[in-house]
Formats: C-alpha cells, structure tokens, sequence
C-alpha cells in the first residue's frame, strides 16, 4: 500500500521535476480554440439547414438565404481565426 | 488490511487538498507544470480510491468479519454476486463507491482535454477535487468503511434480501455514476465563469460527458423502477418517494440543458439559462446525494438519520451561493449574441420544452420537500402524496410528448410556414386516426391517456416520416438501398437522429405509463386451494400451496420458502402456472429460538409475473403462518430443552424439524392473500427505456475523425470544399 | 409593434403563466396535504381528517386474521402514547414490530382507520437510527 502511495506521489510531482511543461501558455490559444469550436459548430448548422431543405422543412428560396448568410458567418468566423495570433 | 485501507483514504484526501492548491496556483500564475500536477493528482485520486476499494471488496469476498461493514452487511450464505455488490448497500461503502466513481470520470476528461482548455481547466479540476475532498473528509472523519471488531463474530448479519435483485446492485452505481458525471459540466461551467471564457469550447469538450451523466442517471431511475415493479409487493413501479423524486430533478434539468445548449451554440442565445441549468442541474444531483442519507424527509428508502445531514447542506448552500455569486458578476460575458428569429422554429420549440422541463422539476421539488414548506410557514409538518403530483405531472407530460414529436418537424432558424403545415399533415392526421380508433373500440376511460396515446401517435408518426424523408433525400444523391441509405444517414447525422431515437422511446415510454396507470385492474383477495378469481379477463385459480427449504453455497440452511402455485387461463387460450412465494430469512439476533427465528428475519416477498407486450399479469402471496406459530414454539422449546446434543446433531434435527414445518403447511394450508393486478402495456415502459438507451447511445458515438482544416485562405469557395469533406 | 415590445409582452405572459401555475401549484398542496404526525400528538385528531402517521409499531400489538390487522403505533423514540390502528390489506414484507413505519390514518372512534394502499414500512435501518455521536 505504501507502494501505492509512493507511485502516486512520484505521478504527481513528475510535472513539476521535469522540464517539459515549463513557460507560459502562448496567448490566443483559448481564443482560437473557442473559435474553432464555434467554427465547427456553424459548419454543422450549414449541413442542418440543408438537411431541412431536403427533408421538405424548408422552402428553396428560404433555404438559399439561410444558406448564403450561414455561410457569410462561416467566413466571418474563418478570418477571426485567421486574425489570432 | 484495514488499516491500509484508511491509510488509502487518508492519502487520497491529501492528493484532493494538494490537486486544488496546485491547479489554482497553476492557473493564476501561468504556470503549466503547476496545472499538469494538479491534472495528476486527479489520476492518482482515482488510483488510491481503486485500491481503496479493491481491499473492501477483498473483504467482502472473504467475508472477513473483523471488517464492521462486512459483519454488518453480508454473511458467509450470500452468494458471491451479492457479496460484491453489498459494498454499497451501506452508507460508507456507497460513499466511497460515489467519490471513486467521480474521481475516475474526471481522470477520464481532464485527460481527454489535457491539451485544451488551458485556461477553464485547472479551475474545473479545483472544484471536481474540492467535492473529492468533501467525500474524502467524510469517509476518513465521519464514516470510515474500515472500522474493524475487536471480537468479529462467526456470521455476519447478512445482505438484506429486498437487495437481492439483480437491477438492484446495478442501481447504484449507475445512478452514482449520472450524478459524479453531471459533476463535470458543473464543474467546467463554473471554471468558464471563472476565467470568462464563455465560448462553444467548453461546453463542446464536456458534451459526451453531458450526455453520459444523462444516459446513466436516466438508466439508473428506470432500473430503479423495475426493481420496485418486480421485487416489491406492492406492484407498482413510481410511487413519489423523495428519494425516486431526488434522482429524477436533476435528470429533468439535465434534459433541459442538453436541448438549450443547442441553442446557445447555434445562435450563441440563452447563455445565462444555460449556465444556470447546469449549475443547477450539479447542485440537484449532490441535494439527490444528500436527500438519501439525511434523514430529513419520511421515505422508504431513508439510510436513518445521520451525522452526514450538515455537512451536505453546508455543501449545497456553498454550491448555490457561489453559483449565484458567479452568474451574477459575469453577466457582461453572458449577454446573448442574438435573439430569436422566429416563433415558428425548432428555437422556439426548444424553449417551450425547456419551460416544461423545469416546470416539471419544480413540480417535482415543491412537492417532495413540501412537508419542509410547510413546516416552515404554518408549523405543521404536511405531505402530499401521488395523487397530487399525477395532477399537475400529467399535464406537463403531455405537452412535453407532444413537444418531442413538433420538434423534428420543425426547422432551425424559421420554417417555411406552407411547408410546417404540410409536414404536420400526416403526423397530425394519424394522431387523429389514433383518436378515432381508440375512442370507438371504447377505450374511452381516461382522457388522459387517450390524449397520450394520440400525442404519442403523432410523435411516432413525426420521426417515422423525417427518416423516410431524409432516406430519400440520401438516396437522389448516393444512389444506395434503402438500409444502406439509413445507416449512412444515421451515421452523418448522429446528434439528430440519435435525438429522434431518443423521443421515440419516450413517447414509447409514456404509452406504457398512461395505459397501465389508467386502465389497471387490481384486487386482493384471500383464496383456498381450489379457488378462483377473476381479473382483467384472466381466471386465476390457487392450485395449491408450495414450500421448500433452500440451502446456501456453503451448506447451512439459507431461507425457508412458502408459497402457492397458480394456474392462469385467458380466454381460449393454454393454462399458464404461475408459482409465487414469499421467502423467510433467519434473523440473526440473539435470544430467538432456532425454529422461530426463521420467520422473525426479514421476509421478501418473489412475485410471480407473466409479463408480455400487451399485458402483465402480476400476482403475490403473503402466506397465513399464523397457523404455524403452534407448532414453531413447540419446536423452540423442544430445542431449548435438548442441551445434550452435539452441533451435528443439532443441526440435523433442525433440518427435520423445519421440513416438518414445511410440510404441515403444504398439507393443511390456511388461506392465502393473494394480490393480483392486470395492467396493460408495462412492457412497453421497458421497451421505451430500452429505446432511449440505444438513441443516446447513437448520439454519443463518437464521430470519424475528421482532417483538421489548415486555416489559410478565405473564401465561399474554400468553405464549400471544407463542407464537401466533413 | 416593434420587436422589443413584442419581446418584453412575450416575456410578461411567460411570467405571469408561471406565477399563476405556482399559486395553482402552492394553492392545492396545501389543501391536498395530509399532516404529518407522530401518535403522541393524534390526542387532538379530529374525525374524518387523514393524517399522516408516523412511528413504530409497539412489540406484541400486531394480529391479524386474514388480509385485517390491528397493532398499536408508538412514538419512534419509544415510550409514552401508542394508538392503535386497524389496516385492511397485505402489510409490507419488512413490517415488523419495533420497525418504523408510515400510513394515513384516519380517526374512527377510539381508534384509526389505515387508509388501503398507504402502509409504508421504512427499510430497516442496516445503521441505526440513533444518530452517530
């Protein structure tokens, strides 16, 4: 059981012995991430909006506006994360 | 080996209190090894807990009686199964069974996000290893599982029998598992809070998680239910106990948040409900922790009053004011991007299912601690009882049916209203049909459950029509069969169809409970051999009475079963037996006669179910021993004047004696009680939950991996290329 | 009218609905409840009123004939006043004298009619039920 302790606390403190996690985290990375995410997330609303127009929830006129704007926003999102550094 | 035991959870603690001061250290001063030690420290919670846990269960196996919750909790005629699972039948063992369970599940995320979420994470471990620290504090200071006997005694007391069911033992740790993982959105909210990062990542990393603690703590409610339906004897399986209730509220909120977190991602609207709803549905699920061990409310399941009451609450109380505290100092980054665009969407509809959601949830909450409101505001203590809470329940569940079937046929954004209204034709006319049907075959009972039934039609009807819908639209571009064109549907569209899945199994589920609710027949009656009763257009007949004497694994005698044999005719059909018994457990307190104590123990009750998909037909005994108490003090007094015989002896001419009992009851039987009921269709509240079980498991599947898109040029061009390959 | 008054007017008739489903909700609880309470404090009950009754059932009062049982409820900490009770129906398999239990009761005479289908027996406390000290 000691033994159990001991490779616990050898886990633990393995961060803080070597050197690998050492410097500060880059700036932007969470920005970008939450981009990216709310990328992906509009990627899957534009593949929904066609689903709806295939399933007969939408009509086409309805269904190319919804399209062309999602996509605007696609690309708004697109040059945001182009623009982190 | 006890003693390594506490020693595990005395360093367990340690890690917790370490984990937390390393991680917020980590995440204000920047500094990421810091942060990664602390991420470890999770993993070593886990693994001291494992240990932990894997010495209790040795114990348990061995039936090591030196262990007070072995002695108190299993003996050496329970078989290996139950010895495993009896772990958690007690108060200490089900806590540690509890924090285990949290620290494997955050080991589980915290490794999965090891690379993401720099900034929400460090604090999302503080707060999941500030309750690992909780539990740990109360398991090492106020309930230890390791306390030890000076004197160990030669037999342990023994699981108690109503726990003997398979549903039973899985119960727990299905249910601890829907409440330890609903512990990690809360806990990843409150990180996002924190930090202010308030964007789709966090709650993007945490969904499988979401939806996990959904699927389990859903799973966990409705084996709870089976087990009371098939093991209790009353033949019910939802009776608006506060414990039932306490597991229930956070699942309502948690459905709630899975279908409005949508929203907030789609349309970035709805961040402060959200959060709330999760922050919520955290603190209901430690209140429904809480509620089972405190003593505070009158339940059948009550662990009995004990020292566990303030902590909890102190826990609670600190959770919602922190809560509260943090949604409100962060409201600037809670502002919603965007309103709603129209009433005619699936937005909209989502809103209306979120309303009814907590509705429900707050139905639910007055009337299980009701008895506390009222105590509070006029000084008498008062309750409600089913009745009440199936008068404003019914309601709710029929909008919320009907909800899960307009949902799919609805668009994102805002339908086209000349295409709502065709899609809502058929869907709509079968609901209709349904009605019509129904009503003329004269199923005319209950509006309710006619309501529900044509509500349910049309949810069916709804998906039944989108999957024909979207097979054909997969097959005029792919040119695949029919079941090809479904599996590839499926399969590019998880979340949808998994969802759909998922309603269809709760309107499935809702049948079920309207039509066994509604049109129940249930009598009790004390039949003769011979006799015959007629119910629910069944003919009943007690044939005759059983008995049997049940021996253990290792020998000794385990219970003594008295019963009746049944034989059940419908209409023209084959006659059925059905055998019923109720079985009689030694109690093991001193002072009790060997022949009595068989019938002082604890007595459960093995109902006797014909269950098929459109009936069940459920029938207990409870055997008259009045009869037999005659003879079983004869048979006391017999044995407490031959001091003379040796243990053998003893024990053979027990043997006798008890097969003697048995038989003078099969031979001259008194009448028996019998309850029986008829109730139409509760198969198909399994079958729903079954149903549910398979959608959730479609939608958490995990998707292919897909090229991570290189960010470089813009453009509507590149966006349509991305498209075409995901 | 403009969005935002549509919006707010949305907002109020949500509210209100709620608001009126909590009164409707708070309003019968109260009508609807059965008091709570322990055999010492039935002395007070009136006739035709159910109440909710807690406590133990008092060693060597339990009879039965059939599916009727008669046994007297005592306060859960023992001693002092014990009521008696007459149930029709099957009792629960963990009902035990000394166990603790829950049933409505209404009063009928000198003695408290069990209201069918309401006999609870609270699973026998595998801790006791003396808190820890």
């Amino acid at each position: 059981m000691l033994v159990v302790v001991a490779v616990a606390v050898l886990v633990i403190s393995a961060p803080l012995r070597s050197g690998r996690w050492a410097g500060q985290e880059p700036a932007g990375v969470a920005e970008r991430a939450d981009l990216e995410a709310a990328r992906d997330a509009k990627y899957a609303e534009i593949r929904d909006a066609e689903m709806d127009f295939r399933t007969g929830k939408l009509s086409e006129p309805d269904w190319r506006a919804l399209d062309r704007q999602l996509r605007r926003e696609a690309v708004g999102l697109l040059h945001q994360i182009d623009e982190v550094p | 080996m006890a003693l390594a035991g506490f020693s595990c959870l005395a360093a367990a603690l340690a890690f917790c209190l370490y984990g937390i001061g390393a991680s917020l250290y980590g995440a204000r001063s920047g500094r990421r090894e810091y942060v990664a030690s602390g991420r470890r420290a999770v993993y070593a919670l886990a693994g001291t807990l494992a240990v932990a846990m894997a010495i209790l269960q040795a114990a348990f196996v061995r039936s090591d009686f030196s262990f007070e919750l072995v002695a108190t909790h299993s003996s050496s005629t329970t078989p290996l199964f139950y010895r495993l699972t009896a772990v958690w039948s007690s108060q200490e063992g089900s806590l540690l069974l509890w924090v285990l369970l949290l620290a494997l599940w955050s080991s589980a995320i915290l490794f999965l996000t090891r690379r993401k979420l720099r900034e929400v994470a460090p604090y999302a471990t503080a707060v999941l290893l500030g309750f690992g620290a909780f539990f740990c504090v109360l398991l090492v200071f106020l309930e230890s599982p390791f306390t030890t006997l000076a004197a160990p005694p030669v037999e342990g007391a023994g699981l108690n029998p109503l726990l003997r069911h398979p549903s039973m033992m899985i119960h727990p740790p299905m249910l601890y598992s829907g409440y330890t993982l609903f512990a990690i959105p809360f806990a990843f909210a409150v990180g996002a809070l924190v930090t202010r990062r308030l964007g789709a990542e966090w709650i993007r990393a945490t969904r499988p998680f979401t939806l996990a603690a959904w699927l389990l703590l859903g799973m966990g409610v409705m084996l709870g239910a089976r087990w009371s339906y098939m093991e209790l004897g009353w033949g019910g399986y939802w009776a608006w106990d506060p414990v039932e209730n306490a597991s229930l509220m956070p699942w309502l909120t948690g459905t709630a948040f899975l279908h409005s977190v949508m929203i907030q991602e789609k349309r970035g609207m709805l961040k402060v409900w959200n959060v709330s709803l999760v922050l919520a549905t955290g603190v209901l699920a430690i209140l429904g922790t809480f509620l089972v061990r405190s003593g505070i409310l009158e339940s059948i399941h009550a662990f009995g009053a004990s020292t566990l009451g303030i902590p909890f609450l102190v826990l609670i109380i600190v959770m919602i004011a922190g809560s509260i505290a943090l949604v409100a100092s962060r409201s600037e980054s809670l502002r919603s991007e965007h309103r709603l665009d129209s009433l005619l969407s699936r937005e909209a509809a989502f809103l209306v299912n979120n309303l009814v959601l907590v509705a429900l949830c707050f139905v639910v909450f007055w009337g299980t601690f009701f008895p506390l409101i009222s105590e509070a505001l006029t000084g008498e203590e008062a309750s409600v009882g089913p009745p009440w809470f199936n008068r404003y329940i019914t309601p709710l569940a029929l909008v919320l049916v009907l909800l899960s079937g307009i949902g799919p046929l609805i668009a994102w954004r805002r339908a086209t209203t000349a295409n709502l209204r065709r899609n809502f034709a058929l869907p709509g006319g079968a609901a209709v049909l349904m009605l019509a049907v129904l009503v003329i075959a004269g199923v005319t009972g209950s509006v309710a459950a006619l309501l529900m039934f044509a509500f349910a039609t049309f949810t069916l009807a709804a998906v039944g029509q989108e999957l024909w819908r979207g097979v054909r639209a997969r097959r005029a571009m792919s040119r695949d069969s029919v079941p090809a064109a479904l599996v590839a549907l499926v399969r590019r569209n998880r979340r949808r169809y998994g969802g759909y899945t998922v309603h269809v199994g709760i309107a499935v589920l809702f049948v079920g409970v309207a039509a066994s609710s509604a049109f129940q027949a249930q009598r009790l009656v004390e039949l003769r051999p011979g006799q015959t009763e007629r119910i629910g257009g069944y003919a009943i007949t007690y044939e005759r009475p059983t008995s049997r004497l049940v021996a253990a694994s290792n020998g000794r005698l385990e219970r003594i079963d008295l019963g009746a044999r049944l034989r059940v005719l419908r209409g023209d059909g084959p006659p059925q037996t059905l055998e019923t018994y109720k079985s009689y457990f030694p109690s093991t307190s001193p002072g009790l006669g060997p022949v009595s104590r068989f019938f002082e123990g604890e007595a459960t009750t093995e109902v006797a179910l014909r269950a098929g998909l459109r009936r069940d037909l459920w029938t207990a005994v409870a055997p008259d021993i009045g009869r037999l108490l005659p003879r079983i003090e004869e048979g006391d007094k017999v044995f407490s004047e031959a001091t003379e015989l040796s243990d053998e002896d003893r024990g053979a001419l027990l043997a006798q004696a008890l097969r003697g009992l048995s038989r003078s009851y099969t031979d001259s039987p008194p009448p028996a009680t019998f309850r029986l009921i008829a109730s139409p269709l509760v198969t198909w509240i399994w079958l729903g939950g079954l149903i549910v079980l398979a959608g959730a498991a479609i939608a958490l599947w995990p998707a292919g991996a897909r090229a991570r898109q290189p960010a470089t040029a813009a453009g509507l061009a590149r966006v349509a290329r991305e498209l075409e390959r995901a | 009218m403009d969005p935002s008054r549509k919006r707010k007017t949305r907002l109020v008739v949500a509210l209100t609905c709620a608001l009126l489903l909590a009164v409707a909700l708070a309003y019968t609880s109260f009508s609807a409840s059965s008091e709570a309470r322990q055999p010492s404090q039935l002395a007070s009950a009136e006739p035709g009123k159910t109440y909710q009754l807690t406590g133990k059932v008092a060693a060597g009062s339990w009879d039965h004939t059939g599916t009727t049982h008669t046994f007297r409820i005592e306060d859960r900490k023992g001693g002092g006043a014990s009521v008696p009770v007459r149930y029709v129906g099957q009792v629960p398999d963990p009902f035990r004298e000394g166990r603790e239990i829950v049933i409505d009761v209404r009063r009928q005479g000198s003695t408290f009619e069990g209201q069918p289908d309401s006999l609870v027996t609270k699973c026998p406390s595998k801790f006791s039920a003396e808190p820890k000290t």
